[in-house]
């Protein structure tokens, strides 16, 4: 029998160690969070994170065996730690080969509810003005369907939608029989407050196969509170809402969204209460966004991102309380996140994204026939702020809006993967760009990131997973479960 | 605990003139089915047979009765008991050396394509030989034509197949056209499929069901080397696996658990889980303690127990991260309860057993149980299950005993 080789006549000594691209960033308490090229996270010491960059890495030792783990060193002339990098950060990419599935439809700017943190503006009254014709729905519908990806999914909103709900029964029809033509599969979605629903509007969402997408804010005095309306029960149609389409449509086709205001600060545990009670598939808590009503009435003001994340930090811990007690309730903000961090595989949500998800992720054609590269962007059009403006339906084509000069400025100037702060940040393969909200807080779709709440939040919540991940073991089952 | 001889020596070789010395002889009933073709000889497993007519082989279990005339007579031993119709034999008449190829009867049948290796792994079962074995592959060349239709499974194994592959993907080209319902599993160190042309012809089979088992002991490329015992041999098996996916060609990693790579298992299930999540299976797999475990056993042993947390981890990440995942080789009163629904009954039945102190176990009738080849060495929790209940993969039924 020839004799074996010990363990030390494998292990590469320094001077034939490669170090690879990585970031790094230090906690509060002094450590160092650490990703490598493709946002493999891990906390270190400084000075193991020194002897990492220094390759001072002694052969067989743990050190060196979780930086090559981490894909953070390899030896020199190895191939399969770049290839493994190649083809990771090639599926991280791969969004944009998928460009523009989602497209939304401003079918009415009416509203019958008048939330003072209300993002879009509304409109109260004037139907002729402010509604969607048919004619404007038909090229939005023709716009949608000529981008490049097979699956496309509409949006239906407002204002309130379902005020204008005879467009909606007539475009849906007509949509399918296009996406038929043009070998297209087609998703529908109405975002309406619910207070209109009826047996009529239900059971065309059953029969044309449409989902639900509501607000909820919490408990009722504090729903009613944000979300006032004549006669003030909001609340009670929302719920009754939901229920009759949970009943109809089934569970999964009922989603809702909650605003947080300076009012729901101290009641996260009611507001997630009020999801389980009404069975809901998990919650999304969300801060304001500085567009529309929200900025006019200064709610947007109100709290800033360290009382956000001290919300968002008392609700997910709720939160995974009750997963662990057994039930699968994820926050759907932390389970994007999470995605981003623990695989590769694309996500839905348009905003965390380099190249940024305006136009290329998401396009909206307004009431009155204009074209916006984001919700966001008609908010702010609203407020007279045209920047994130593409064109008018109009003469207009898929093209002549994506490769506008107008949308490749905001997309080229706003890439995290160069921007200042955002290049060496080392949440980066995870973020996102967000030129519209900078835009709207700094004049600037880049910003400047340290006076940016967007930032904060994003490096808030992003630290907190990590320190979950790392160090709650129950919680990073939990965790885990979210991102698959 | 002992094995099933699947080799041995014949009693007595009876051999008319003309015969090849080197046969393979697929078994049958001649009360059932008249032999059909020059590979079959009839099973006599009974004395005081009554016998045919000749011209047809014929293997005799235990005494070949009286004024038996027949071109080929081989009589084996009692060891030789379990053969039943379908069956086939390897038979070296020179020598009278006999090898059971196939049982009809078996989930686990497996060819060994060849006993060389560019590899020494430190824990190998098979330990490789440097000779000159192509007549393996000649004979299951001529085996393959006489496996039952019907076989679920097959596997091949080495030495590392790979390094004889123009020949291997030909018999792997027998196998889809002879048997297309059966899936047939290959190990391979995986490294060959660097080659893009061993890649291409791997792929240009287009075998339905195949699927090769390719081991990563380590994320960290020094300890995979050293467990292989082979330098560079991390790069090319990561490489190769990256070549057969990109080829859409199904894909198995094996790690096998000892001292060395349970030391790391949550790490590696994490670096599987990142980087490779489109493999299409992870075995974690108890160490078969014979051939290079045995004389390496003080580096190697671990007793399971003392990696039971780690393991439940380990399954734990592969599974979120929907990678299908399956513990090999080890009984459940080693295993947390969590990892019981992806323990599998994974030890070939000619080699597989239990303890006595399992005849009173709940679980035994789904458990892995034991390896009885080599010299087998034990957690020190064994014990009879009082209860035992496990939850499918899928979250539904019950297997309740």
């Amino acid at each position: 029998m020839a004799r074996f080789q010990p363990a030390s006549s494998y292990q590469p000594v320094a001077e034939e160690l490669a170090l690879l691209p990585l970031r790094f960033e230090r906690t509060r308490e002094g450590r160092f969070i650490v990703s490598n090229l493709v946002g493999d996270l891990v906390t270190l010491s400084e000075q193991q994170l020194r002897q990492i960059v220094d390759l001072d890495l002694a052969p067989g030792s743990d050190l060196y065996a979780l930086a090559a783990e981490k894909l953070l060193v390899m030896k020199n002339g190895s191939q399969a730690p770049l290839q493994l990098l190649a083809m990771r950060l090639r599926s991280r990419m791969a969004f944009l080969q998928h460009p523009t599935q989602l497209h939304i439809l401003v079918v009415t700017l009416r509203c019958e509810h008048s939330c003072p943190y209300c993002q879009v503006s509304r409109r109260s009254a004037d139907r002729d003005r402010y509604d969607m014709p048919w004619e404007t729905a038909v090229r939005a519908v023709e716009v949608a369907l000529s981008t490049p990806s097979k699956y496309i999914k509409l949006e239906f909103q407002g204002g309130e939608p379902l005020l204008n709900f005879e467009l909606i029964e007539r475009i849906v029809p007509h949509a399918k029989k296009r996406a038929n033509i043009l070998g297209k599969e087609l998703q529908f979605v109405i975002t309406t407050n619910l207070a209109l629903l009826d047996e009529h509007v239900l059971s065309f969402c059953q029969t044309e196969d449409i989902q639900i997408s509501t607000s909820l804010d919490g408990p009722e005095d504090l729903h009613n509170r944000n979300r006032p309306r004549p006669g003030g029960n909001s609340h009670q149609l929302a719920i009754a809402g939901i229920r009759r389409a949970q009943t109809v449509l089934g569970k999964h086709r009922v989603g809702a969204l909650m605003t947080t205001t300076e009012q729901s600060l101290g009641r996260v545990e009611e507001i997630v209460d009020e999801y389980i009670r009404l069975e809901m598939d998990g919650i999304f808590l969300r801060p304001l966004s500085p567009y529309g009503f929200a900025v006019k009435t200064k709610q947007f003001f109100r709290y800033d991102a360290d009382k956000w994340l001290r919300f968002y930090e008392q609700g997910l811990r709720y939160i995974l309380k009750i997963n662990r007690e057994g039930r699968y309730f994820p926050e759907f903000y932390a389970a994007l996140v999470l995605r981003r961090m623990l695989t590769d595989r694309r996500i839905g949500y348009v905003d965390l994204r380099s190249p940024a998800g305006i136009g290329l992720g998401a396009l909206v054609y307004n009431y009155d026939g204009k074209v916006f590269a984001s919700d966001e962007g008609r908010m702010l059009a609203e407020m007279g702020d045209y920047s994130f403006e593409l064109g008018t339906l109009e003469g207009a084509t898929y093209a002549s809006l994506v490769l506008s000069d107008k949308l490749i400025d905001l997309v080229s100037a706003s890439l995290t993967q160069c921007a200042p702060q955002c290049s060496t940040c080392v949440f980066e393969p995870h973020c996102g760009a967000d030129p519209v909200y900078h835009h709207a807080t700094q004049g600037d779709p880049v910003g400047i990131k340290p006076l940016s709440e967007f930032c904060a939040r994003q490096k808030g919540i992003m630290t907190l997973l990590t320190r979950l991940l790392e160090e709650s073991p129950e919680d990073a089952a939990v965790l885990r479960r979210w991102a698959a | 605990m002992k094995p099933l001889a699947l080799g041995g020596k014949a009693r007595a070789v009876e051999i008319a003139n003309g015969v090849h010395n080197h046969q393979v002889l697929r078994l049958v009933d001649a009360s059932v089915e008249q032999p059909s073709s020059p590979n079959d000889a009839v099973l006599v497993k009974e004395a005081g047979f009554k016998l045919w007519a000749p011209p047809y082989a014929a293997v005799f279990v235990g005494e070949r009765p009286e004024g038996t005339p027949t071109p080929l007579a081989i009589t084996l031993g009692e060891e030789f008991s379990y053969l039943m119709p379908g069956d086939i034999l390897g038979v070296h008449l020179d020598t009278g050396k006999v090898r059971t190829l196939y049982r009809r009867s078996s989930r686990h049948n497996g060819f060994l394509l060849t006993e060389r290796c560019n590899h020494y792994c430190l824990m190998c079962s098979q330990p490789p030989k440097n000779v000159n074995d192509g007549w393996l592959l000649e004979e299951i060349a001529r085996v393959i034509p006489l496996v039952n239709s019907e076989t679920s499974y097959l596997g091949f194994t080495g030495g590392e197949p790979l390094l004889e592959w123009r020949r291997v993907v030909e018999l792997l080209r027998l196998a889809r056209d002879k048997l297309p319902n059966t899936a047939v599993h290959l190990l391979t160190n995986g490294r060959g499929f660097v080659n893009p042309e061993i890649a291409d012809a791997w792929a240009s089979i287009q075998h339905p069901n195949l699927s090769a088992g390719i081991p990563i002991y380590s994320a960290v490329d020094a300890v995979h080397d050293y467990v292989v015992q082979a330098s560079g041999a991390f790069d090319e098996t990561v490489l190769g696996i990256l070549r057969l996916k990109e080829r859409g060609q199904r894909v198995e990693v094996r790690i096998v658990l000892h001292a060395v790579t349970a030391s790391r298992i949550v790490e590696t299930a994490r670096w599987l889980a990142r980087n490779l999540p489109f493999v299409d299976h992870v075995a974690l797999m108890g160490l078969e303690n014979t051939g290079f475990a045995i004389a390496n056993d003080r580096l190697l042993w671990i007793d399971p127990l003392d990696f039971q947390d780690d393991l439940a981890l380990a399954v734990d990440i592969l599974d979120a991260a929907r990678v299908p995942v399956s513990v090999y080789n080890l009984p459940f009163c080693v295993l947390d309860q969590k990892v019981w629904p992806f323990a599998r009954q994974s030890i070939s039945d000619w080699k597989n057993a239990y303890l006595p102190q399992c005849a009173g176990c709940a679980a035994k009738a789904n458990c892995a149980g034991f390896f009885s080849t080599g010299r087998p060495k034990q957690s020190r929790v064994i014990e009879p299950l009082q209860t035992f209940k496990t939850i499918d993969q899928e979250g539904a039924a019950l297997r309740v005993a």
